[in-house]
């Protein structure tokens, strides 16, 4: 086990070094370089120039590009211009609610996905099962981003000033203004209030897509032999569904974790967007939208350091589940 | 592929129905379906009718746009065109499936393509979905004669914004006082070109590569897979708002990006097929024959892969309509006032309690276009895959 968890991760660098590369060659192809955030009226063709220098583009590409190989391989991204801070700090900051979020989505998207996909493989084909793979291609079908503001819509906005609802959800933030006054339970309810609405928009597109899956899966599980030998043992149906077939009907589905990633990070940043939420997502956006290249160009970089880290962690799941799998 | 010639009689042997009375051959040009319809085929006659009392709707309701079409800007000079196109099609379908009525037999191949095809027909929701698609691509196309507005012409702000839905405004107006169906009529254009464009960028690249990259082996492919891995890590949209935010946004700028950010996916599926393909009888033959690399990858190998290429690529388009829309609504997609869903349902964004219009329908318009893609590559898959036919 340790072997195949070292080959691993040996395996994953090459992949980390090759996506800082692509990154860096697909900046430095753009018009324009990072010193573009400084011009403006104010700033004098020479005092752009000795920014420029400043910060080594006046050097050829390839020296720039081991520059900053260099760099990032010590952990240093560079200094953001807009907020005068080191990227890392930024980042060691944002990282977490952007995990928070992702981490909420995944266990929502996987928990309701895979109960309504066993659901409909027991009740293959009737009507509850084909009115709820309809109702999964809807949502499978949805951009993430409408999805929010359809929710926010009902569940905020109109369930507040409409309808009178006795509970309903805030939009903006992680917390709310008042926060630090709060005790510490009244702070806990007011986080998991804001969580509600961002990660059931990101988890419900990801939860059709699970569910599909989980049908098929189930399916074939429960054709087996084993299972009939369970049911002709007098095993109740649930103990049969729940303790020998989703077993082995799961694992395929972890493969899913590695490969719904980068849809997850996707959605995120509009998700983020929409609800405000101070994560990497609107990190980038807001950083494209000021020229802020080091932001742009680490935090690019750790969207996909979280994917490559993320397949990782499916693989190595993958294999401790399922012991047909051999390590070497 | 083998095309064997089988001839099949048809139930039209009966002389009753076949012997067109003059009344029905005029019908046949005036309300083309109909007789379908009332034959009991009620997909395709029903489907054809109503396409066809839309496109008379056009020149009856729009007469002087369709007139001035002919000296009119490009998009309305290829909104004519569809027409025409459209007009004859539906004529001529309505002509042939009236003779193919009189005549004693029909001669149908039975190539794998007519047996998918027929597969395809058999499922009611892949041809249901089939339908819209058709109907959501001739509204892009015919969008300068169905909208009733200008897409991009302000009203008065003081009476006209933010108006709910209602008879002269089916779908509202917006913030600007515009009218947002026409708005959404013309989105469509935006939205189906890229997919459908990007799409098969994407699809062509990934197979060239795929194929090439499996059929070759050893260090190619080890090069090419690795590269594959590592542009499969970026989340997409992270890689395409890096790559479009430092250009200038522009339709030609997005449909590339959008196109070459893609390509991974289909490589990996074709590479896949080739490597099984490869040891083939098939191919062996033709190595034995002499055939070039190149000759085996582009005639042999190639058209074998293209059966789950088509299937991917009808569900790409789903996935790329809800990217370019993503990209849309963060400000760095289409720009405005060209009209695109993904823009139009950011509009709404501020002021979704007072005109929830504004950014629900757009979106509605999403759901369907992806959903019927969706929809159709699935009964796609199934068609196409000899062990699913029954």
């Amino acid at each position: 086990m340790i072997p195949f968890l070292v080959r691993r991760l040996l395996g994953a660098v090459p992949i980390v070094l090759g996506i800082a590369t692509i990154v860096f060659f697909v900046l430095s192809l753009a018009p324009g370089d990072a010193a573009s955030f400084f011009v403006s009226p104010n700033i004098t063709p020479e005092v752009l120039e000795q920014m420029r220098r400043n910060m080594g583009l006046d050097q050829p590409v390839h020296i720039r590009y081991l520059r900053w190989m260099g760099s990032m391989l010590r952990g240093d991204f560079g200094i953001s211009f807009s907020r005068n801070q080191p990227v890392r700090d930024i980042i060691a900051e944002i990282l977490p609610n952007t995990l928070i979020l992702a981490f909420c989505a995944v266990v929502l998207a996987f928990a309701a996905g895979i109960l309504i996909g066993v659901f409909q493989a027991v009740r293959q084909n009737r009507f509850s099962d084909s009115s709820l793979s309809v109702v999964g291609l809807f949502f499978y079908s949805m951009p993430s981003f409408w999805l929010a503001l359809m929710l926010i819509l009902i569940f905020s906005l109109s369930a507040r000033n409409l309808w009178d609802w006795p509970i309903w959800f805030p939009v903006s933030g992680m917390t709310s203004v008042d926060y630090p006054f709060m005790g510490p339970m009244e702070q806990l309810r007011d986080r998991v209030m804001h969580l509600v609405l961002p990660s059931v928009s990101l988890a419900l597109v990801l939860a059709a897509g699970i569910a599909r899956y989980m049908r098929g899966s189930m399916l074939e599980v429960i054709r087996q032999d084993y299972i009939r030998t369970a049911r002709s043992k007098g095993l109740s149906e649930a103990s049969v569904i729940f303790k020998h077939a989703l077993r082995n009907g799961l694992i395929p589905i972890i493969t899913l974790l590695g490969l719904y990633l980068p849809f997850l990070f996707s959605g995120a940043v509009l998700i983020e967007t929409v609800f405000a939420w101070p994560g990497m997502g609107r990190l980038l956006v807001d950083a494209i939208f000021q020229r802020d290249y080091p932001v742009v160009m680490a935090g690019t970089f750790i969207f996909a350091v979280m994917v490559v880290v993320g397949n990782l962690i499916a693989d190595v799941l993958y294999a401790l589940v399922d012991p047909r799998i051999r390590y070497d | 592929m083998s095309s064997t010639l089988w001839s099949t009689p048809v139930s039209a042997m009966t002389e009753s129905s076949d012997r067109l009375l003059p009344g029905r051959a005029v019908l046949t040009f005036v309300l083309p379906g109909l007789s379908q319809l009332m034959r009991g085929r009620i997909a395709s006659g029903g489907f054809v009718l109503l396409l066809w009392l839309g496109f008379a709707w056009i020149p009856i309701m729009r007469w002087e746009r369709v007139t001035g079409a002919i000296s009119g800007p490009w998009d309305h000079q290829l909104a004519l065109i569809t027409w025409i196109l459209g007009v004859t099609m539906i004529l001529l379908w309505s002509f042939l499936q009236e003779r193919r009525e009189k005549t004693f037999h029909t001669i149908s191949t039975r190539s794998q393509w007519s047996l998918a095809w027929r597969a395809f027909g058999k499922s009611k929701v892949a041809v249901a979905s089939a339908m819209t698609v058709v109907v959501f691509y001739l509204v892009a196309l015919l969008a300068p004669f169905l909208a009733p507005f200008d897409p991009a012409a302000q009203g008065s702000l003081l009476t006209e914004r933010m108006l709910a839905p209602s008879l002269l405004h089916p779908l509202g107006t917006d913030q600007f006082a515009r009218d947002v169906l026409s708005r959404a009529l013309y989105g469509a254009r935006i939205s189906l070109t890229i997919g459908f464009v990007a799409v098969s960028i994407s699809m062509t690249i990934g197979t060239l590569l795929g194929a090439t990259s499996g059929f070759l082996g050893g260090k190619v492919d080890a090069v090419v897979m690795r590269f594959v891995d590592m542009v499969i890590s970026f989340p997409r949209l992270v890689l395409l708002i890096a790559i479009i935010a430092f250009f200038e946004p522009s339709i030609f700028l997005i449909v590339a990006v959008l196109g070459l950010t893609q390509w991974p996916q289909p490589t990996r599926l074709v590479r896949g097929e080739v490597l099984s393909l490869r040891e083939r009888e098939f191919i062996q033959a033709g190595r034995a024959l002499g055939f070039s690399r190149a000759r085996l990858i582009l005639r042999h190998i190639i058209p074998n892969t293209l059966v789950p290429v088509i299937v991917a690529a009808t569900l790409g388009i789903g996935d790329t309509i809800v990217l370019e829309a993503g990209l849309s609504f963060l400000g760095l997609g289409v720009q405005p006032p060209t009209a695109s869903w993904g823009t139009m349902v950011a509009d709404g964004r501020d002021n979704l309690l007072g005109a929830w219009w504004i950014s629900t329908f757009p979106g509605l318009a999403i759901v369907f276009i992806v959903l019927s893609f969706n929809l159709a590559g699935d009964g796609l898959r199934d068609a196409l895959d000899p062990r699913l036919r029954s």
